[in-house]
């Protein structure tokens, strides 16, 4: 139905993989580290969809599927830790959590 | 009687034993009767079975008593086994008969010092293995017991362990010897491979059917074992250990550096002597040798201060007299002069200790005097072994086997040895009673307290009386022509004699030189006695200077030997295997160091190096 | 594009935004890949739950003005140059991977709903359940740990 290839896909899914990467390595915020964090399951699960519809099977959604509730599942948890390190440290710094260096 | 044989060298490594085993917990008096009596003992027995070997000889003139056999290597089947013949008895005899009188010596003399038992443990041990190495029948367990000489020696130089002196005495004692056993340890490996067997008669038997005159091998076997026996008997060169060993008790210096141990190399060549007529370049080397050490060492105790550097040096000197008659070919007069010495010698070492001990551990003679009066018995018997090592004419023992000694140069060795026997014996008055009129006579410089001790008193006039009356075993021919030692020992004896008339003059100056020393002993430490403390002319005092440090062998040592040894040692600190350890370690350090650099603690750190890492495993996975 | 604004964002909530924008993109590729149900998700749990529990938390937190400050001044050009070389090594990776292949599209089918769900109660059942487990898990964990109450506080450290 349409004219993507396969190629083309998983191009756009490495793309969005590498971006969020770079948006975990750079930012300090925590909550941006999440973010892009689910930029790149995201990305990962881009990539299984098109995989899926290039061989016209369901297992690529279903696949996606799986990884969509893992990512709701740790963006729960992860959030809730968040919460939990701004109460106790005031701020939301991701180098401020290295009291437990060595 | 001959089944008694062992237990000679064994009573007294049984009171070893003993001693070390349980010396600390017994007291003083058990620990005496168990060190002096085991000594006392095997000096019986020697007596008896001394005894026995001379009333009914047998007939190969030698006990032999085998108790196992040791090794078996390659054909060579050293045993433990025993060989007694008129050489080991005699030896074995004055062993034990000095050795137990310096024993009972020591037991009020060292009954102040700790390590009581200790002492006694290293005597017995000493007396035990120095009974070994005189009794062995083949070299390698003559060679244990001359391990063991050397290590009591370390072992007693050094007792009062904790004076850096002391230790530093015994270790230059043992480094110096232990050259010569190098040299000794070579020779029997020669002799091992080269004749096949280390049984001593047996090789002498097989080296004189095998091996002509002067041959090469001969004469190298018997200069490694000359090496040896240099380096136990202090002479030239590697004599430079004795005197410093003095910083050991008196009781050892008695026992070991005058009587016995430094006698064993006159009975290890004495003992070899088939070999040594086989090479006759190694037996004219001996001789020069005993002849240059008797006057080096002769000067050098002439201007020594320490009363007991003085009879060290008169010991090395002493024993060139020996080495010189061997070098002649005077078996028995080399014997009969140890036999003399080894009364003597010990004699003056124990009056010198009951002088040390009644002025308070003084050595210094210049600050002693006086003493004939204050200690009247150790001065009598002091001035019998002074007389005896003079070679007071007639009545001393000394005279007479030095007498033998020179008479037998003259007429083996020819006119110079014979010569520097006369000087030697001229100096060796000279010191010997300038150290009497310096010690006895003369001011009283110091305060005196002795106790009063038989065990001191008794060795002393014991070994007075030998000193005088072990003179007649042996008399030339002008005064009575008795010679019971020649005859027992049935070595070859001189070739020839000299004729009767040249043997009196011989004789007259012989006494002449050592009157004439006594004599200038009187003038310059008696009657005159400013001429002798201010040495005069520059000439004067170099030469003094020269002769106090031993004619600079020290000095010489120190500089060829130790000083580039030092030198390795600290440039070589660092050394190269070292470093690979150390290098090891510093790895595993650096390592250790990089690594926890990585442990920041940061998360985004630890996301950036995963993320690094991944991206390294797919690159290696696309490209690979 | 929006993805790129969306890292790059001082603002939480402005990022958030993109965040949702390239979501919603996201979803349309799905569709045009033939993928519906997919696409479905996407915006329902993605974009609708995911990304409103961000919402909620940031508004939670109240960062305010002073905040954005923050992110600023964290934010220093210098810094994106390691971690964009790192992604356009692996980028570069990715693409090295797929020059060689070239596959089109085969056909044209779409995989519906239906097929998807015959798929998850046939043969990935077990998945399912594992997943619901999972979610499970992390509903009460998220509950246990934003907890706020005295008891937490009197015991210092997180528990």
């Amino acid at each position: 139905m349409s004219a993507f290839s396969v190629q083309f896909g998983l191009t756009l899914a490495g793309a969005l993989f590498c971006l969020g990467l770079v948006g975990v390595l750079v930012r300090r915020n925590i909550l941006f580290i999440l973010l892009s964090l689910e930029i790149m399951l995201n990305a990962a699960g881009l990539a299984f969809v098109v995989a899926g519809a290039r061989w016209q099977q369901p297992d690529g959604q279903v696949m996606f599927l799986f990884i969509l509730v893992a990512a709701a599942a740790e963006v729960a948890v992860g959030l809730a830790l968040v919460l939990q390190l701004f109460h106790r440290l005031r701020t939301l710094d991701a180098d401020a959590a290295a009291r437990m260096r060595g | 009687m001959r089944e008694l044989l062992w237990l000679i060298p064994a009573l007294p490594c049984a009171g070893f034993f003993i001693l070390t085993l349980a010396g600390a917990r017994l007291s003083h008096r058990g620990v005496a009767l168990i060190g002096a009596g085991s000594v006392g003992l095997a000096a019986l027995l020697s007596a008896l079975v001394g005894l026995a070997f001379i009333t009914a000889p047998p007939s190969s003139y030698a006990y032999v008593q085998t108790l196992w056999t040791w090794l078996e290597v390659s054909g060579l089947q050293p045993g433990i086994a025993f060989h007694l013949d008129p050489l080991a008895l005699v030896m074995i005899t004055v062993i034990t008969a000095v050795g137990f009188l310096i024993h009972l010596y020591a037991v009020t003399y060292m009954g102040e010092e700790e390590g009581y038992g200790r002492f006694f443990a290293y005597m017995n041990l000493f007396v035990g293995a120095m009974l070994t190495l005189v009794l062995a029948d083949n070299l390698l367990l003559l060679y244990l017991g001359w391990e063991g000489v050397g290590l009591c020696s370390y072992l007693l130089i050094g007792f009062w362990y904790r004076d850096p002196v002391s230790g530093y005495a015994a270790r230059k004692a043992f480094v110096v010897t232990r050259v010569g056993d190098v040299a000794l340890a070579l020779g029997i490996l020669l002799l091992a491979t080269q004749v096949g067997t280390l049984h001593i008669q047996d090789l002498l038997r097989e080296t004189a059917r095998q091996w002509p005159d002067g041959s090469p091998l001969a004469t190298l076997a018997a200069f490694l074992i000359l090496g040896g026996a240099l380096g136990k008997s202090a002479q030239l060169p590697l004599q430079t250990w004795l005197p410093d060993a003095m910083a050991g008790p008196v009781p050892v210096s008695a026992l070991i550096h005058a009587a016995t141990m430094v006698t064993a190399g006159v009975y290890l060549i004495a003992r070899l002597q088939g070999l040594f007529t086989l090479a006759p370049a190694a037996q004219g080397a001996v001789a020069a040798i005993g002849a240059a050490t008797l006057l080096l060492a002769g000067c050098s105790a002439l201007v020594q201060r320490d009363i007991k550097r003085i009879l060290a040096y008169s010991t090395i000197s002493q024993i060139g007299y020996m080495f010189l008659a061997l070098g002649v070919g005077a078996w028995s007069a080399a014997i009969f002069h140890f036999l003399t010495h080894a009364f003597f010698k010990a004699l003056l070492f124990l009056g010198a200790g009951a002088v040390m001990l009644g002025l308070n551990h003084e050595r210094d003679i210049y600050r002693m005097g006086g003493l004939r009066t204050r200690l009247p018995l150790t001065f009598w018997t002091f001035l019998v072994g002074a007389a005896s090592l003079s070679a007071f004419p007639l009545v001393t023992a000394g005279f007479y086997s030095k007498e033998f000694i020179l008479a037998q140069a003259w007429q083996s060795g020819g006119p110079w040895l014979w010569a520097a026997g006369i000087a030697g014996a001229f100096l060796t008055s000279l010191y010997a009673f300038r150290m009497v009129f310096l010690v006895f006579c003369g001011p009283a410089k110091g305060d005196v307290s002795l106790a009063p001790s038989l065990c001191r008193d008794i060795p002393l006039l014991v070994l007075a009386l030998l000193a005088i009356v072990s003179g007649f075993l042996e008399t030339p021919r002008t005064l009575g022509g008795l010679s019971l030692l020649t005859d027992f020992l049935r070595t070859g004896g001189p070739a020839s004699l000299p004729e009767l008339s040249l043997e009196v003059r011989l004789q007259l100056i012989a006494s002449l030189a050592s009157l004439a020393g006594i004599y200038t002993a009187y003038l310059f430490f008696r009657k005159r006695p400013r001429l002798a403390e201010e040495p005069q002319s520059a000439v004067v005092r170099l030469l003094h200077r020269f002769w106090f440090s031993g004619w600079g062998f020290d000095w010489l040592y120190h500089a060829l030997l130790v000083q580039p040894f030092l030198w390795l040692a600290k440039i070589n600190r660092d050394d190269f295997l070292d470093l690979i350890y150390r290098a090891t370690a510093w790895c595993a350090a650096a390592s250790h160091r990089a690594l926890s650099r990585t442990q920041t603690g940061q998360v985004r750190w630890y996301a950036a190096v995963i993320a690094g890492g991944t991206v390294a495993l797919v690159a290696l996975a696309v490209f690979l | 594009m929006a993805t790129f604004l969306a890292i790059s964002r001082t603002n939480a909530i402005h990022a958030l935004l993109y965040f949702i924008v390239s979501l919603l993109a996201l979803a349309l590729v799905f569709f045009l890949l033939g993928a519906p149900f997919a696409a479905a998700l996407e915006v329902i749990i993605y974009a609708g739950a995911i990304m409103v529990l961000f919402v909620f938390v940031i508004m939670m937190l109240n960062l305010g003005a002073e905040a954005a400050k923050q992110e600023r001044e964290w934010l220093r050009p210098s810094g994106w140059i390691g971690p964009a070389m790192l992604a356009a090594i692996l980028l570069g990776e990715f693409i090295c991977i797929l020059a060689g292949k070239g596959l089109p599209l085969a056909e044209a089918g779409m995989v519906g709903p239906k097929a998807v769900g015959a798929a998850l109660f046939g043969l990935y059942v077990v998945g399912v359940e594992l997943a619901s487990l999972l979610l499970l898990a992390g509903l009460v964990g998220a509950y246990y740990l934003g907890r706020r109450d005295e008891a937490q506080k009197k015991g210092g450290a997180i528990p």
